[in-house]
This record gives structure tokens, sequence and C-alpha cells, in this order.
């Protein structure tokens, strides 16, 4: 489904900030696998994600989504086989329009925009029984504004926008670190839903190691730029967040040094 | 105000507003400040009296809304593609109109329509008579405002939308954000043409200058329908816009009758602007120094 080979990034390319953040990164992907991905700060894992979904284009190597090479395709054209969710709950969505347009332009995805209604009649039936989904009441609010939203709401909308149209592959850049604990659990919870029913290809970081381990069927850690453990299966059901400190320990000769990760 | 005088700002006030449509699209639905405006109303007044003068005054409206969009394509490349800042872009847009507009207008500062067919004397033999101006202002003005707000309800518009209010959501939902911010600037600018085409056949002249400072009218005309008129639903916007345009005609016409000489004009619209840009800093630091009094007092008790 997803398919990385040997991805490099360095940033400020000539400068005395020169630094490598992503060091010959390979990575495959199942249809409907669901991986988490942790690692301590700076460790290249929103540039890998960024790198996928085109925000920055990679120095060396290759990615291919469905056998598709999109190494080098814009990132709006990419952006039409790929669903994402950012940390920031302002970014996924536009705040000074409402839910249903919001909704609207998830649902144009891939389309052509074109001088056709922006939405139909039709249309908001089929919003609000997704919107239903979150149980977050926002079904009877179509016409409200974004911007009136909590960061929770807004994370659970900009979610479903992702998989409204089924996209091909799910990247969530810690996309509850920013919500409290209790909104963060549902909209955790949400994901996962959304990507067993749609059967995703999902990628998500984590700063919570107990998360990475309860959701996703696969987990990856990576150290300064690689992937230094992939696990899965029966080593994955029968890992402990102690021993997953204990590996990073052994395979990377540091002790971890994310402060959000340690404390949760 | 005599009546007379009070409906003659109300027709500049209502073509003026199509210019301000046209801000409203740059600054507020792209969010993007466009500095281009200034030049291509001038190019839009141009062509206007240009083909008015051979005699064609409806290809001058046309001409105009063409030309003009080809002068926002020109800053939305500077901007998209070539990486130039949204107002230095505008700027050098603005700047190289100016001699675009001299060539438009056969290198003459100035051209007059007297004599000249305009829309407005085509029509001026119809019953209507002395409101002709105003009701032919209106309906242009009306197609304009429907025309404006279904295109802004299109899923186009939806894009061109959500690009002002947060272009990594538009990118992350497959739409080129380059496309929609070239094709918000075009038509702003093309509207902004528009009304210096009217302008120029409803006072029958064209000059070179007549344009400086116009993006600042357009603002002051959008915040005053802002700050008054509200900005609850999109059509409700477009009309605060559109009113904002009429009342700002008014004050000045006011301001004017008052004594105010007719060289101060752009002084006191600059202030308007900046009054208007700031009013919300202001309240907060009102806000901020009585509550510190407040406190202070609380202290002492």
């Amino acid at each position: 489904m997803l398919r990385i080979e040997g991805i490099s990034k360095t940033f400020d390319k000539g400068s005395v900030n020169e630094r490598l953040v992503l060091d010959n990164v390979s990575l495959s992907l199942e249809e409907g696998e669901f991986v988490t991905v942790i690692g301590g700060n700076g460790a290249g894992k929103s540039t890998l994600l960024n790198c996928i979904s085109g925000v920055h284009i990679v120095d060396k190597g290759r990615i291919f989504l469905d056998n598709m090479d999109i190494t080098y395709s814009p990132e709006y054209k990419r952006a039409k086989y790929i669903g994402r969710v950012f940390q920031d709950p302002m970014m996924g969505t536009a705040y000074d329009m409402t839910i249903a347009e919001n909704l609207a332009i998830a649902y144009a995805k891939g389309k052509p925009q074109g001088l056709r209604a922006g939405i139909k009649k039709s249309d908001y039936k089929l919003f609000r029984e997704r919107v239903a989904l979150l149980e977050l009441g926002l079904e009877d609010r179509l016409e409200h504004k974004v911007g009136l939203l909590s960061g929770g709401q807004r994370q659970a909308l900009t979610l479903l926008m992702a998989a409204l149209v089924k996209p091909r592959l799910l990247l969530l850049d810690e996309h509850t670190a920013a919500l409290d604990p209790a909104i963060a659990k549902k909209v955790l919870q949400l994901t996962r839903t959304i990507v067993e029913e749609n059967h995703l290809c999902t990628l998500m970081i984590t700063h919570n190691m107990r998360d990475a381990l309860e959701y996703g069927t696969r987990t990856i850690m990576m150290h300064e730029g690689r992937i230094i453990l992939d696990f899965k299966g029966k080593e994955r059901e029968e890992m402990t967040v102690e021993r997953l400190i204990e590996q990073f320990g052994n395979k990377s000769g540091t002790l971890l040094d994310n402060d959000r990760m340690l404390l949760s | 105000m005599t009546l007379t005088a009070f409906q003659g700002s109300v027709e500049l006030g209502l073509i003026y507003a199509i210019m301000a449509l046209g801000v409203f699209i740059s600054f507020r639905t792209l969010n993007m400040p466009d500095l281009t405006v200034d030049g291509s109303f001038v190019l839009g007044a141009a062509l206007s009296a240009t083909l008015c003068s051979s005699g064609h005054p409806f290809a001058g409206l046309t001409a105009a809304f063409v030309a003009g969009c080809g002068a926002g394509c020109i800053t939305a490349l500077l901007n998209t593609k070539l990486k130039i800042q949204p107002i230095l872009a505008g700027i050098l847009t603005q700047l190289a109109l100016y001699s675009v507009n001299l060539r438009a207008m056969n290198n003459k500062a100035n051209i007059s329509l007297l004599n000249k067919q305009t829309i407005f004397s085509i029509m001026q033999d119809t019953a209507v008579g002395n409101y002709m101006k105003l009701i032919l202002s209106f309906l242009i003005l009306t197609v304009i405002l429907v025309v404006l707000f279904l295109f802004l309800k299109t899923k186009l518009g939806f894009a061109l939308r959500a690009t002002g209010d947060n272009e990594n959501m538009v990118r992350a939902q497959g739409i080129n954000t380059d496309y929609t911010k070239t094709i918000g600037l075009a038509l702003a600018n093309g509207l902004v043409a528009v009304s210096g085409a009217i302008i120029a056949q409803y006072q029958s002249f064209a000059d070179i200058s007549m344009g400086v400072g116009m993006v600042v009218i357009g603002l002051a005309s959008v915040i005053i329908g802002e700050v008054i008129f509200g900005t609850s639903s999109l059509l409700r916007r477009l009309t605060a816009v559109i009113l904002g345009a009429v009342l700002y005609r008014v004050i000045i016409a006011l301001a004017l009758e008052l004594g105010m000489p007719p060289t101060d004009l752009k002084f006191v619209s600059a202030v308007i602007v900046a009054v208007a840009l700031s009013i919300s800093t202001i309240n907060e630091k009102i806000t901020s120094v009585r509550n510190r009094l407040s406190a202070r007092k609380g202290g002492q008790a």
C-alpha cells in the first residue's frame, strides 16, 4: 500500500543549522495496517509524515502509494489520496465557514471544484448522519461556524473530514496532544472506529507510549532520523511500556529524551 | 445636504461599491492585502474612456473586466509562482500598470467624454429621467452582487473562502491554493476595473491619477460596512460592504459641504481607515487600563 524506499531529508543544508532529520528510512505498510509511531524529540516522526504528505520533498529515496510514485508530486495532488489530521486543532478546518461547508470541501476531495453548488440538499442528510457518529451533538449545528467549536470538537470534525472520502492513507500527527485527557481519549476511540470500519492504512504519531501499544496493529520507534524498533503481532501483544523504554535504551544507547513521553 | 447632492453621493456609492466588493474578495475572502487595486481601477477607467470615445461604451465595460482580471492574474503569479510577498507583488503590478494605463489612454493624462455616448447617456431619454443614473447603477450592482454571492456558494467559491481561512487545510483537502488565489485576485481586480470603467462614464472623464488611494477607500467601505451592518452571514457581509461604500460617500459629501477642502479628502480617508483598523486594539488598551485602575482601587480599600 505505502512503500517508502530509503528516504533522507536534511534541513538548512549548507548552514550552521544543517541537520539530517531523516536518514535513509524505509518502511512498508500493508493494506489496513494501523501503525503507531513513537520516538523522542527531533526523532523525525513529523518530518516522516510531512515527507509522505508532500509538505517537504525528500532529498533522496522514493515514496510509492498504491504503486504510484508520489515522491515529487505536489502536496495538493497527493492529498487526494491522503487524509490528514494535524496536532494543532486550528489547522484542519476553515474557522470562518460553517460545519456543513467544511464537510462539503472534504466531500468534494479529488473532484474538480467547478461552479456546481457547494452543498446539495442531499448532502445535508449524509453530513448529519456522519456528524451524529461523533456523538458531540454537532449534527444540529451544521450551520454554525467552525470557529465556535472547541479544540476537541474541531479535531473530531477534522478526523471525520479526513475519512469522509475514503483515503488510501491516513496520517495523524499527534492529533490528540493538544486536547485535555477526556476528549483525547474520545478522539482516539473515534480514530480506532473510523480506521477499523474503513479498513484504512494509517500512520499515527503519539507521545503516549501506552496509547501507542493499545491502539493500532504495529508500532515503530524512531530515533535520530532512523527507525530503530518495529514490531507487531505476538511480539507487540507482549510488549509493555517498561520493556519498550528498556529496548529503546539498548538500541539507541541513550535515555529517552521526550519529556512529554516520560510523563505520560 | 440637498436631495440632488444626496442622490449624487448614493449613485457614486453604488458604483464604488463594485470596487469595494473586489477589495472584499482579496482582503477578506482571500486574506491577502492586494494593492493592485489602485492600478486596476484606472486600467478599467482608461479602457472604458478610450472605447467610449470611439463609440463603444458597453465594450468598454467588458474590456475593463477582462483587463482587470489579467492584472489580478499577474499579481497572483508574482505571489504564488515567484514567491513575492502579496503587498509587494501588488505594488509592482500597480506601478507597471501606470505605464500601461497611459498607453491605454493614448499617452494622455486625461480623456474627456463630454458629448460622447456612455451607458448613462444611452438611457437618458427613457421615462425614468432624473433617476436614470441611480436606477442603472443599482441594477448593475445588484446583478454583480447576486452573481458574486452565487459564485461564493459554489464548490470553487468554497475553496476560495477556505484559502483565506486556512491554506494548510485547503491543500490537505487536495485543492491547489495557487489556483484559488489566482482566481480570487483576478475576480477582485476585474470588479475593481469595472467600477473604474463605470465611474469614468458616470463623470464623463478618466484621469491617470484617479486611482490613487482607491484601495484605502475600498477598505474603508468594507470596514464601515462590517462595523455597522454586521458579518453574520455571507449575504449580509456582501450587503454590508455595499452599504459601507454608500455611507462612505455620504460622509465625504457631508464633510465637503461643511467646508472641508476637497484636497484634504485623501487625508481624511487615510485617518478613517487607520482609526477603523485600530478600534479593537484601542478597546483592548482601554479595558486593560480600566482593569488596572480598578485593581489599584481594590487594593487600597
